[in-house]
């Protein structure tokens, strides 16, 4: 699974994208993802917020995550 | 000439925008500009850099023209945001709207860039002497 990280989330891991194996439980959840997120990398937990997005919509957190999809994390925005 | 103008770009030019809300049917355009402001809670910006994820800010961008021309019965919009490195004073959003009456193209751009700020995926990182910070990132 491709996860696309933008803002602080691409400062954070490092990277404009990370991977997700299946060896480290693939997340099939918004909710899951958001969990995944903070256990792998903690400053994810210190953001005011973080949303995902699927296939380029807000995605709430009892959507179910497909490996097809385009997964992206959402950092608090702050465009204008 | 279309509707709704929804684009990111790298520079704005905010002589266009007249043009592009100017309408026949319009009584009134109103517009507002977003510039880089030197000072951010008395410490001196050098520059700003904006990103995007661009594929989900486009249709976001979209839905609030939708929303906006729907509501307040809009003849035209405009919502342009800029990407990369801008300098203090340079533009880096034009949001505005054409209508019939003035107060409808007033509420209407007040919408466009107050939603824009909430939803749209655009980052703002600001540049100081000694640092930078993601603008919003933390509590």
């Amino acid at each position: 699974m491709d996860v696309l990280l933008f803002g602080i989330a691409k400062d954070i891991v490092g990277r404009s994208e990370i991977q997700i194996l299946a060896e480290d439980a693939v997340p099939n959840s918004v909710q899951e993802l958001k969990a995944f997120m903070i256990r792998k990398f903690p400053d994810f937990g210190k953001l005011s917020s973080f949303a995902v997005a699927v296939n380029s919509e807000y995605a709430e957190d009892d959507v179910p995550l497909d490996r097809n999809d385009e997964i992206a994390i959402i950092p608090p925005v702050s465009g204008g | 000439m279309q509707k709704k103008i929804i684009e990111i770009v790298e520079k704005i030019d905010t002589s266009q925008v007249f043009t592009e809300l100017s309408d026949a049917q319009s009584g009134g355009i109103c517009v507002f500009v977003g510039t880089v402001r030197e000072f951010t809670q008395g410490e001196e910006v050098v520059s700003l850099e904006f990103e995007t994820y661009q594929k989900m800010a486009l249709k976001e961008m979209d839905k609030i023209a939708s929303d906006a021309i729907q509501k307040w019965n809009l003849n035209k919009v405009i919502i342009r945001h800029a990407v990369g490195l801008k300098k203090v004073a340079e533009p880096v959003v034009a949001v505005g709207a054409s209508s019939a009456h003035r107060d409808a193209c007033f509420e209407a751009c007040r919408y466009l860039i107050d939603t824009l700020k909430e939803t749209v995926p655009i980052w703002k990182k600001e540049m100081f002497e000694n640092k930078t910070i993601w603008v919003s990132a933390h509590p």
